[in-house]
Formats: C-alpha cells, sequence, structure tokens
C-alpha cells in the first residue's frame, strides 16, 4: 500500500511523457511497465517465501490424497489383461452364455500373458481384482490359467471344464462391467451396495452391510466423544483461567502430561485400569458397589473407546478453551452481578458466550481427530467400540483391496469438508480461537 | 534391438562387478518377521550360525511381517525395494504371488536336498510348498483354558466345549477374523474336519457356522494382535482363549502362566519365506535360504519355540528346548498324540472366499 503511494508521488512530481503521451518513469521506461516489473519482482519474492512450505504440502499432502481419490476409480487390470475378450464381449448383451469367439479371445488373451515376464503377467491382478466382485473369481482365473496352453477347441467347453464359474453368466457379466478403464465399483461396495443380474444397483443382502452402519457409529461415538470432552473440560479450562499465571503453568503441564506419554501406554494403562479384573472393578467390589459375579464391561465395547478417546484428546478440548477463558475480564462478570444478575443467569447470559469461540475451535477440532483415530479404538473397543478407520486400515494392511480402502477414505474426506462447511456456515470460522 | 544388447552388456558388466565384489564386500541383509519369541527363535537357530561362515554379512531384523503384504506393494510400485526377504503366510504369499511382487521359486533348484539324498520337494511335507513360498514351519490356532475356572472334575476337552456355555460358562477370547472361528463352529456343530471347507463353499455352510457362533456370541470378547490373548488368559479376563500354539507355549512353560491347551481341532497351517523380486541381494539371499532350510536348521529352530519343522526329514531331529531342557516333540503340532483331529487351513479356499466372509464376519461382529 505504501509502495502505491510512493509511486502515485513520483508521478506527480515527475509528471513526464514521452511522445505517445504514456506516463514514463525519469529514465524513460514507460510507467505500466516499471510498475509490472516491481510488482511482478514482489510477488516473486513472496512466492519465494512461500514456496517451501506449498511444494511440501503439493509433496506430501495434496498429491497422495489425488492419488487416493484417483485409486478409488482406477480400474485398469481388466482393460489390461483382456482386451481380444472385451471385444468380442461387444456384443454380448448378458443373458444367457456368451458363444465360443469369447472363448477363443479368452484363450488367446492368456496365452499373450503367458509370454510376457513374469513381473509383467495380467492375470495374477486380474483374478484379485475380479475376486472383489465375485467369489472364487480369483480361482477361477488362476487355476484356468496353468491350464490353457494344453486347451484345444472348443474352448467354452474346456474353461468349463477347468473351473465351474466359466459355465456361469455371472462371471462373464463381471467381466464385460468392470471392462473399462474407471469404475464406481468401490464406490458402490463402500456404499454396502452392489449390482444385481440385470446390472441395476441394489442393497447387499442384509448379512453384508458394513459400511454404512460404521459411518454412522463413527460419527456418533465422535459426537459423544466432542461431548464428553467438552464436559470435562471446561471446568478444568475455567479453573486454570482465573488461577493466577504462577499456578496457571503449573496445572497446565498437569493437562499436557497425556500429550508426551506415548499412546500406546496410555492405552494400554486403560486396558489394566478397566478390564473385568482391572482396578477399578476389583476397587467397586471391595466397597460393595457391584458384586463379584457382575463385575462392569467397562472396555471392549463402546465404553471403553469414548473413555480412553475422551482422555486421549481431551487436552484439544481444554487448550482453545482456555486461551478464550483467559480474554474475557472478570469485571464482566461483577458488572452482571452489581446488575442485578444472579451468579447463574450471569454465567449463561454473559460468560458462556464469549467462550463460544473457544468451545467450537475445541469440538471441531477433537470431532475431526476422532472421526479419523483408529490405534485406541482397535485395543479398547472391542467389536461395537470399532470405527471406519479400523476398516480402511484393514483394507489397506491385510486384504490389500486398496481401491476400496480409497473409496472409504475419500467418503470419510468429503464428509469432514462438508462437516466443516456446514459448521462454517452456522458459526462461521472467523470467529473460532484455536489458542 | 542395439538398446538391448546395450542393457544386456551393461548388466553383465554390473552383475561381473557384483560377483567379483561379493567376496569380501559387507552385506547387509534385511529379513521381515513376526518380531517376538519368534524373530527370536530365527535369530539363534539360522542368522547366528550363518553370519558366523558369513563373517561379511550383517542381517538386520524388521517385524514387519502383520502388515507384510502392504509394505511389499508398495515397496515394488515405488521401484524400492528394500526388503530381502520376509516371513510370511501362505494365502498372503499366493497374492503376492498372483501380484508378481515375490520370485517364483523353483524348489528342486535352490533348495537343499535331505541328509538321504531326498530332494525338497518331496521331503517338505505335503502341500506346504507354494509357488512362491518356502515353508519353515507348521503352527496352529489352538484353544486354551484356565484349569482355575472349572471345577476339577469338568474340565473343559474339546472345541464342542468352547460352544457349550451352559457347562462351560465364561467369556471366550477369539480372534476378530472369520478364518479359525467359521471352522470351529462347523467342527463342533459336528461335521467332519474333512469335510468343513465343502459345507463351508455352500451359502447354508455359512449360515450353519454364523448360527453357531450366534450361541456364544455374547460371551465373546475379541483380540487382534498375537500377543492379546495370552494376556487376556493371565489377566483372568477370559476362561478361554484361542492363540497360536508358539505363545501360548512361551506363555505356559516360559512364563509360567496357568493353562491348558486343547489340541482337539487345532487348526494348522504353515508359515515360511518369500523372496520379493528385485531386491539388491538376491545371490546372499539365495544362499541364505540353501543354509536356513535345511533339516539341521529347521529342526534346531524347534529347541527355541514349539512350532512343527516342515520336513518330514527333520522330524527326528528335533530335541530339548535350549533354555529349560524339556522335550520338545510333545509340544508339537504335528506330534501323533496332538495330531488327532487337526483341521488343515485351506489356503485356496480364504484366498477365493475370504472377501465375502470377512465382510459377513464384520457385520456379524457388528451387530
Amino acid at each position: 500500500m505504501a509502495m502505491a503511494d510512493a509511486t502515485q508521488d513520483d508521478v506527480q512530481v515527475g509528471n513526464t511523457t514521452d511522445k505517445r503521451g504514456r506516463l514514463v518513469t525519469s529514465d524513460g521506461t514507460p510507467l505500466r511497465r516499471a510498475l509490472e516489473r516491481s510488482m511482478r519482482r514482489r510477488k516473486l519474492t513472496a512466492f519465494m517465501l512461500v514456496a517451501p512450505l506449498l511444494a511440501f504440502i503439493l509433496i506430501f499432502f495434496a498429491f497422495p490424497i489425488a492419488q487416493m481419490m484417483w485409486r478409488s476409480v482406477d480400474n485398469p487390470q481388466v482393460v489390461d489383461a483382456l482386451p481380444r475378450t472385451l471385444d468380442a464381449l461387444e456384443d454380448w448383451d448378458g443373458t444367457g452364455m456368451p458363444g465360443e469367439p469369447v472363448f477363443a479371445a479368452l484363450h488367446a488373451d492368456m496365452m499373450d500373458d503367458l509370454d510376457r515376464p513374469r513381473r509383467e503377467q495380467k492375470i495374477g491382478p486380474l483374478g484379485i481384482r475380479l475376486n472383489y466382485e465375485l467369489s472364487a473369481a480369483r480361482g477361477a482365473i488362476s487355476r484356468t490359467a496353468r491350464q490353457v496352453p494344453n486347451f484345444e477347441a472348443p474352448f467354452a467347453d474346456a474353461f468349463a471344464d477347468a473351473h465351474r464359474l466359466w459355465g456361469q453368466p455371472e462371471l462373464w457379466r463381471v467381466i464385460k462391467r468392470e471392462g473399462r478403464p474407471l469404475t464406481p465399483a468401490y464406490y458402490i461396495a463402500a456404499l454396502d451396495r452392489e449390482y444385481d443380474e440385470a446390472g441395476s444397483i441394489v442393497k447387499r443382502p442384509e448379512n453384508r452391510q458394513i459400511y454404512v452402519n460404521l459411518f454412522g457409529r463413527t460419527l456418533a461415538l465422535s459426537v459423544a466423544i466432542t461431548f464428553m470432552t467438552f464436559l470435562l473440560g471446561f471446568p478444568i479450562a475455567y479453573y486454570l483461567s482465573i488461577l493466577p499465571m504462577r499456578y496457571a503453568n503449573l496445572l497446565m503441564i498437569a493437562v499436557l502430561l497425556p500429550f508426551w506419554t506415548s499412546l500406546l501406554v496410555r492405552t494400554s494403562a486403560w486396558i489394566v485400569l478397566l478390564q473385568q479384573q482391572g482396578v477399578l472393578n476389583t476397587l467397586f467390589v471391595n466397597i460393595g458397589l457391584v458384586s463379584d459375579d457382575n463385575r462392569l464391561d467397562l472396555i471392549y465395547n463402546q465404553t471403553g473407546t469414548i473413555i480412553a478417546m475422551t482422555h486421549i484428546l481431551l487436552p484439544f478440548m481444554v487448550l482453545p478453551l482456555y486461551s478464550v477463558m483467559r480474554t474475557i475480564p472478570p469485571s464482566y462478570m461483577r458488572a452482571a452481578k452489581s446488575l442485578g444478575a444472579t451468579p447463574s443467569t450471569a454465567f449463561r447470559r454473559v460468560y458462556f458466550p464469549q467462550t463460544l469461540p473457544g468451545i467450537g475451535a475445541g469440538g471441531v477440532l477433537v470431532f475431526i481427530i476422532s472421526i479419523g483415530y483408529y490405534i485406541t479404538p482397535a485395543l479398547v473397543g472391542g467389536q461395537s467400540g470399532r470405527m471406519i478407520s479400523n476398516e480402511i486400515a484393514r483394507h489397506i494392511q491385510q486384504s490389500l483391496n486398496w481401491g476400496l480402502a480409497a473409496a472409504l477414505g475419500s467418503m470419510l474426506l468429503v464428509g469432514v469438508l462438508l462437516l466443516y462447511w456446514l459448521f462454517n456456515r452456522l458459526v462461521g470460522t472467523d470467529s473460532l480461537k484455536f489458542g | 534391438m542395439s538398446s538391448k544388447l546395450k542393457m544386456v552388456a551393461l548388466s553383465s558388466v554390473v552383475s561381473a562387478m557384483a560377483l567379483g565384489a561379493a567376496a569380501d564386500d559387507p552385506v547387509s541383509l534385511t529379513i521381515v518377521s513376526w518380531g517376538g519369541a519368534y524373530t527370536a527363535s530365527q535369530v539363534r537357530a539360522y542368522h547366528e550360525p550363518w553370519m558366523e561362515q558369513n563373517p561379511h554379512v550383517t542381517i538386520v531384523n524388521d517385524d514387519g511381517s502383520a502388515n507384510a503384504l502392504a509394505s511389499l506393494r508398495a515397496q515394488a510400485q515405488a521401484g524400492n525395494v528394500t526388503w530381502d526377504l520376509v516371513d510370511m503366510l501362505p494365502s498372503d504369499a499366493q497374492l503376492a504371488c498372483d501380484e508378481g511382487i515375490i520370485m517364483p521359486i523353483d524348489h528342486d533348484e535352490v533348495l537343499a536336498a535331505a541328509p538321504d539324498g531326498t530332494p525338497p520337494t518331496e521331503d517338505f511335507l505335503p502341500g506346504s510348498l507354494g509357488e512362491c513360498f518356502i515353508p519353515q514351519i507348521l503352527y496352529s490356532t489352538v484353544l486354551t483354558y484356565r484349569p482355575d475356572a472349572f471345577p476339577e472334575d469338568a474340565q473343559p476337552t474339546s472345541i464342542a466345549d468352547l460352544f457349550d456355555t451352559e457347562n462351560f460358562p465364561g467369556r471366550r477370547a477369539l480372534q476378530d477374523r472369520p478364518g479359525t472361528n467359521l471352522e470351529w463352529a462347523l467342527y463342533a456343530d459336528g461335521v467332519d474336519p474333512e469335510e468343513i471347507y465343502d459345507v463351508l463353499s455352500t451359502p447354508e455352510g455359512v449360515d450353519r457356522a454364523f448360527a453357531k457362533l450366534d450361541t456364544i456370541k455374547d460371551d465373546i470378547i475379541f483380540w487382534t494382535e498375537g500377543a492379546q490373548a495370552p494376556q487376556l488368559l493371565a489377566d483372568g479376563e477370559v476362561a478361554f482363549a484361542t492363540g497360536y500354539n508358539g505363545r501360548m507355549f512361551d506363555a505356559i512353560e516360559v512364563e509360567g502362566m496357568e493353562a491348558d491347551i486343547i489340541w482337539d481341532g487345532q487348526v494348522v497351517e504353515w508359515d515360511g519365506w518369500v523372496v520379493p523380486a528385485d531386491g539388491d541381494n538376491i545371490d546372499a539371499v539365495m544362499d541364505y535360504l540353501y543354509f536356513a532350510t535345511d533339516t539341521q536348521r529347521l529342526a534346531d529352530q524347534a529347541q527355541f519355540i514349539s512350532y512343527g519343522p516342515a520336513r518330514a526329514s527333520s522330524s527326528e531331529l528335533v530335541g530339548q528346548h535350549a533354555d529349560l531342557g524339556i522335550d520338545m516333540a510333545p509340544h508339537m503340532p504335528s506330534a501323533p498324540e496332538n495330531y488327532f483331529a487337526p483341521i488343515v487351513l485351506d489356503n485356496d479356499f480364504w484366498v477365493d472366499y475370504g472377501d465375502e466372509l470377512r465382510e459377513r464376519f464384520a457385520n456379524w461382529m457388528l451387530q
């Protein structure tokens, strides 16, 4: 701003024009160009200052996210492995069995694949891919592939003899449907849906539905955990904020201590405390609160997940609350009381509304972190305290179905962004104070 | 064509250099396994004697086997294979083999014959060899219980007792995956061990297994990590726990935990080596494999952990536990007195039907 003003002053002082009547600087370059040059230099400096962080974020954050989203629709396996078969399947209408030319094309595709070097063979990934859509498809493909060199026409019979699935239209429908470079199949599976025989998308049988339910539970658990951290964190933050700085800092260490302890250690400590033969239950039994046969189930269920995660995430609620509360002058409460408000009215109408930016910030932090949490639920959640991230981790690490994991992850990401947008519309992120 | 020739020339120069260097240049092998007592047994039975013979080699142990499949794929896709040898389960090995990220193995070519000259393909136990898989041990998932949870004259003895909450009350710790649990549900429901996978291939069979599991659902605690099962048992949290027989042996015999193993219906499976494709030290790895999977070495491992050697010729060499001095043979899953009703895990079945059954199992757990 100051720079722009200065240039304007220069113009007024110099006030020179060239032959065509354009404003020029004292050395004769047109003013517009000189201005542009200096602006460019400044932009470049600004960019250079930001560049390291920008590059860091692009390489380690934006790029992997884009790659994950790409994986959730990427579907090269069938197209790569069976080009001729897909050509031959072009005319097949999806009812009955495809004709002999299709089987001959399949034979040719598989023979081609055997000629490729081992690392470039496409049949293995094809079997793994098709098995996501149809159980036993991997077996049909890998076991047939070994026998293909001995096959003789008519190939339809030879394939059907090698594995029963080749004689059923179901496998062919899957091959034709997934014979395209991009697929919605992973999202369809992530929404507990599948294709029926006519090719329309229907709900899965009830006993195979998992993810929608799990998304709902993840949301509900996250809301409960956020609420619990608020309930426990608000009084602590208040107390810290009215203490003299010296003591407040000391107590703050106690709040932050869990931050400096390993997550696994903290979670294991909860197991020792909460299990049926654990410290808490034994204490209850000894003071006669519960009988020895009815020890409480405090862990390996939702209760365990909520207790352990509330403890772990508490600092994320206390810190923003504390920083907001510190800035609220105590004189406001005194003023309200001197104007006739009861202590509870003064708290409700004067003090509490001023803490809202802190509550909002703490709530957003705790909620978003807990939605993606997975080590703690895996260790203390039992079967009812699991969250969607546990399934994502399982698909990444064990089942190796990265497409489905990517679809679930993308849905989680979009869901969080939507919630954040909604929060922004309702409360406004500019009123947040993160501490 | 000329570029291909250049490649060939170049690679032969490189391999000539590698050969020249191999004699004394230090080599570091990253060997990935399951950690804990299992890795310790491999270190003492395989790594240490081999490093003694090959002083220029150092072995770095990595406990990454639980997530090896994901890491192997990530390394292959990044073109930066840092692992030289990986210990994994045969079903995971089959998936990795299908993907082309591990090397196919010609067992008779690369492994040692038995002392009497029997070729490896005949010496390794039937059904244990895989296209890319070299078995080391036979392990089993067994049912274990706390004797103090039941009256002395009514101790559980069979898998059927696991499903009998009336006569054997108490909580049960099961692994949070369909494998083993579905097999046991059918076995307890009267299906012959030999026919379990035929029954489980049909929708009715799956329904039957889940219906049986339903009867004990309220008493189940699910565990995820192998170490959790003995822990739950030792803490008295559960009356029954399923677990790997080696870990249970360790907890009972070495740590002194009060528990007994039920060998009825033990689910037996192999565990072994795979070689990541495109590793930097293939020659050294092959040397190591030849040594570490020979008859004597496989028998040696059984001195440190109660897993059965995968070679027929090793079984008579199994001796005593190196530290405890107890006879190891009766603690092997393959010991005749333990092997009376084994269920042999069918990896082809689980690779084919695993996705679907895992979904159904996850749904069942959530209900």
